[in-house]
């Protein structure tokens, strides 16, 4: 029932979206000697020995499992503190809180880059350095501002009267939050979830600073080896197709929120 | 809402404080304490003053990266904002295609940067990528290692790819909150399609597309890994944008003191710039209430 | 101005539509008469605002026409149909004032500008907004936005009809009867034909000429509001309209005397054989308290002010009737008299007109 002008625009639109991925996938499923000397569109000498390489070679998949950890603990932690944070700034006026609310976005302004040497030294001071708790620490620097930032939108929305039933009630504070504020954002805590799951996982200059071997994320396992054979192609783009399977996991998962959650609770 | 007051709730932010001034406040204070002074190695570290500082301020070299940081965000917002309205305005509103187009466009922002990175490098490339080699079909003589034109095009285009669809799902979001009514009521108007969107549209979309350019100019102020893995920089110094430069004098070169600086200096432009951007919109938040 | 005829319309919200229940809208048949001023009467869901929205050109009807004055408009755009339209929630542009709010419609269609300041200030002081009128929209309240989008519904003069679809619901209960004055006074004025839509029957039968009843999809009676209330074609306009609603009883109707439960009731005329369920109904307003007649046992007596409404069970089932001012409220034990003149026959909650008479639809 649209004009069809926009099904011409998002078709474009889309396209450009996914030939360079599929441009990858297409490498992925190639031999190296295909990839090098002829060109082809898709494969034509099919092959999963790309991801056989990497999914037997501990040194290629604890990548993923070291990145994965990383980023679930930063969005466990960023959640939890972010909570009763959020909850504060959205429900009270205290000393100082539009000052520190400011200072914390700025902290989501600070270029990883400034950090990235300061975090290697502090970490490596108290023995954190090459620790999957380090990595996750050191992304709460952007993620708990944005955590505590979504949180407050959607709890601005939750009107008071329903706190002030609740201690009437005769909830106490942890209970209340916990049994019946929690479910009513529970929205909110998903979007936030997932922008912290979001931009810990692709971020790369700090998690690449502060691991050298036990806790190196995946996308740093890439560049080295880039660096170190420099032709194989194949097994470089397989590793680019697995990294992007937990992005697709997530966004499956919560795709009947993606329009309301990228609002950030603000519309 | 009328928010009561209660100093007790600085209990609640207590948390936050501690992960954060751990996380931020310790390091920037090593930042600020390198930037002032000198070393000759060994851990013996010597007053230095505003050398450091005199010395970014009138180093041609930062001149020219952040002369060619303030380009590219500018070609980045001036491509993405529009672009990504656009696309907004030509989503389906609901049902299949438009679960579909949601989750195409949310996949580039899950992508490792260095990933997007790689990406691009074995699109572009002249001798494997599919572009490279549809271009020099083409007859263009394409080359983005070796000609600062093409690794430009190639790092916006990139950026275009990569943050475009942010840009979009956020102005979608502003338009899914338009009721059905309004748009019946510019019918019954006669309202042209330039005035639904002037009129209907974009007032609706302009808390989100605040949001949206916050997050892209700062975004695209601090980019680092994508160019970085495409380009290294190069050719030349053509792609070095602030963050690459920093990381080469801070890490490449070790020179602390002046990196100290310049991460001072860049960090207080992009407060600086954000707290325009933060003023006007709770000015505009204001407003509307 | 145009008469507005719907010619076989039916309209169904899915592509495929399977059997009758699918249709948000059954197949009707229906003229707006130039110049008359109708309620669109109904509960919430039957398919009213479906209805404005097809005379407006909003939502295309999957079959049949409509016609303005005899020209097919059934696929034309709403632009082309020259209608006004008010919504039930205000509808208002923000970024303009309430100046540029009202003149909005007449410059889209390129009047002159000393004929839109002219139109707008007349508007403005109709609706009580001239103080405000270079205040931007945004800041203002519900029903001030409201009271924009009527002022834009009636700006034009040469609109074919004016729909308004519930447009009081958020404006204030003085307000309210205020506005729908005025609305009626300029409807006196101008002879637009308007179609108002309401779920509230004292708006409907207090803004109207004439009802138009809809149930299910379906358009069961069109009349005067004295029609609706003497003539109920369908019982449900009979329990929609009055307050309380029209009795109901099942029934045996033979010749001039229904048999209600045993009990002969006798009927103003003679009615043929009748198949189906069959009620005879009367409003609560034409039944009296009578030493024989139907059996009842009161239940409770509600004072409204105005008038006592008495409440009782007859076989099970509700019965309400209105004591005049003075009579005795009786409880316990009593009996109804049915005045047989104003009792009318239902067949599967059809009318049934009584035999030799042609009156009604």
């Amino acid at each position: 029932m649209k004009r069809p002008g926009s099904a011409i625009v998002m078709t474009l639109y889309l396209l450009f979206l996914m030939v360079p991925v599929y441009w990858l996938v297409n490498m992925s499923l190639k031999t190296n000697a295909e990839i090098t000397r002829t060109f082809t569109l898709w494969p034509q000498d099919l092959t999963f020995q790309n991801y056989v390489t990497i999914l037997t070679d501990p040194s290629w998949y604890m990548g993923y499992v070291n990145s994965l950890t990383y980023v679930a603990m930063n969005t466990v932690i960023s959640i939890t503190v972010a909570l009763p944070a959020a909850y504060a700034f959205s429900r009270y006026r205290f000393l100082g809180d539009k000052h520190l609310f400011f200072w914390l976005l700025t902290n989501r302004m600070a270029p990883p880059a400034v950090f990235a040497l300061p975090f290697f030294q502090l970490y490596s001071s108290v023995g954190l350095f090459d620790t999957h708790i380090a990595v996750a620490l050191a992304h709460c620097l952007f993620n708990v501002p944005l955590a505590v930032w979504i949180l407050e939108g959607f709890m601005r929305g939750v009107p008071r009267e329903i706190d002030e039933t609740a201690y009437i009630d005769g909830y106490s504070f942890p209970r209340f939050f916990v049994r019946i504020f929690m479910p009513l954002i529970a929205s909110g805590v998903g979007v936030a979830a997932f922008f912290c799951f979001m931009f810990s996982w692709v971020e790369l200059l700090l998690s690449r600073t502060l691991t050298s071997v036990n806790a190196k994320p995946i996308a740093a396992t890439m560049t080295r080896t880039v660096s170190a054979s420099g032709l194989d192609w194949g097994v470089l783009a397989a590793a680019g197709v697995l990294t992007l399977i937990p992005g697709g996991l997530v966004i499956w998962f919560v795709r009947n929120y993606i329009a309301k959650g990228f609002a950030l609770g603000r519309v | 809402m009328d928010k009561s007051q209660n100093n007790r709730a600085w209990f609640l932010v207590l948390p936050v404080l501690v992960l954060v001034a751990f996380s931020a406040v310790i390091p920037l204070m090593t930042v600020v304490n390198y930037s002032v002074q000198d070393t000759f190695g060994n851990n013996a570290f010597f007053w230095a003053g505003l050398e450091w500082f005199e010395e970014i301020i009138t180093s041609e070299r930062i001149h020219a990266a952040l002369g060619r940081q303030v380009l590219f965000t500018a070609i980045i917002l001036a491509i993405q904002v529009p672009l990504g309205i656009f696309v907004a305005l030509h989503m389906p509103k609901k049902g299949f295609w438009a679960s579909l187009c949601l989750i195409l466009m949310a996949m580039p922002l899950l992508i490792p940067f260095n990933v997007v990175g790689t990406i691009w490098q074995i699109f572009g490339r002249v001798d494997i990528g599919l572009l490279g080699r549809v271009l020099t079909a083409l007859g263009f003589d394409y080359n983005y290692t070796s000609d600062w034109l093409d690794a430009w095009a190639t790092v916006i285009v990139m950026d275009v790819w990569h943050w475009t669809s942010l840009v979009a799902l956020l102005c979608y979001a502003g338009l899914q909150s338009i009721p059905e009514a309004y748009y019946q009521a510019a019918k019954i108007d006669q309202a042209s399609r330039w005035a639904v969107f002037r009129h209907i549209e974009l007032p609706k979309m302009r808390g989100v597309l605040l949001i949206a350019v916050l997050l892209r100019f700062m975004d695209s102020f601090m980019i680092y890994t994508e160019p970085f893995v495409v380009t290294g920089g190069g050719p030349g110094n053509a792609t070095t944008f602030l963050s690459i430069d920093l990381v080469k004098m801070a890490i490449g070169q070790f020179d602390l003191g002046p990196a100290a600086a310049f991460s001072i200096i860049y960090f207080l432009v992009i407060l600086l710039i954000s707290w325009v951007f933060y003023t006007v919109m709770t000015n505009l938040d204001r407003e509307t209430k | 101005m145009a008469e507005i005829t719907l010619s076989k319309l039916a309209h169904s919200y899915f592509a495929k539509p399977r059997g009758e229940a699918d249709f948000a809208l059954k197949e009707m048949d229906h003229v707006w008469q130039d110049g008359g001023a109708y309620a669109l009467l109904g509960a919430s869901g039957c398919g009213k605002t479906t209805l404005l929205n097809i005379i407006s050109g909003l939502v295309t009807p999957s079959q049949g026409r409509v016609l303005f004055g005899g020209r097919d408009v059934t696929r034309a755009p709403t632009a082309e149909r020259n209608i006004a339209q008010v919504f039930q929630f205000p509808v208002v542009y923000d970024t303009m004032t309430v100046r540029e709010n009202l003149a909005f419609p007449l410059k889209n269609r390129g009047r002159d500008a000393a004929y839109v300041a002219r139109r707008v200030d007349q508007i403005a002081k109709m609706i009580g907004m001239e103080s405000a009128l270079d205040r931007r929209a945004q800041g203002l309240t519900a029903d001030a936005k409201q009271k924009i989008s009527l002022g834009r519904g009636m700006v034009r003069e040469d609109v074919n009809a004016i729909l308004f679809d519930e447009p009081l619901t958020v404006i204030d209960p003085h307000m309210k009867w205020e506005l729908r004055t005025q609305l009626k006074q300029l409807h006196r004025e101008f002879g637009h034909t308007m179609i108002y839509v309401t779920h509230d029957q004292t708006e409907a039968l207090t803004f109207a000429d004439k009802v138009v009843v809809m149930h299910e999809g379906r358009v069961v009676q069109t009349g005067t509001p004295e029609e609706l209330f003497e003539t109920p074609e369908h019982t449900f306009v009979g329990y929609f309209i009055g307050s309380p609603g029209m009795n109901l009883f099942d029934a045996e109707v033979q010749g001039e005397t229904a048999r209600v439960n045993g009990i002969d009731v006798p009927l103003g005329a003679a009615y043929p054989a009748l198949r189906g369920r069959v009620q005879i109904g009367i409003r609560p307003e034409f039944v009296s308290l009578a030493a024989e007649g139907l059996p009842v046992t009161v239940t409770r007596v509600e004072d409204v002010g105005r008038h006592r409404i008495l409440r009782a069970e007859a076989f099970g089932r509700p019965v309400n009737l209105l004591l005049p001012e003075g009579e005795a409220a009786a409880t316990g034990q009593t009996r109804l008299r049915l005045a047989p003149e104003k009792i009318n026959v239902y067949a599967d909650d059809w009318r049934v007109k009584p035999l030799g008479q042609q009156r009604g639809a």
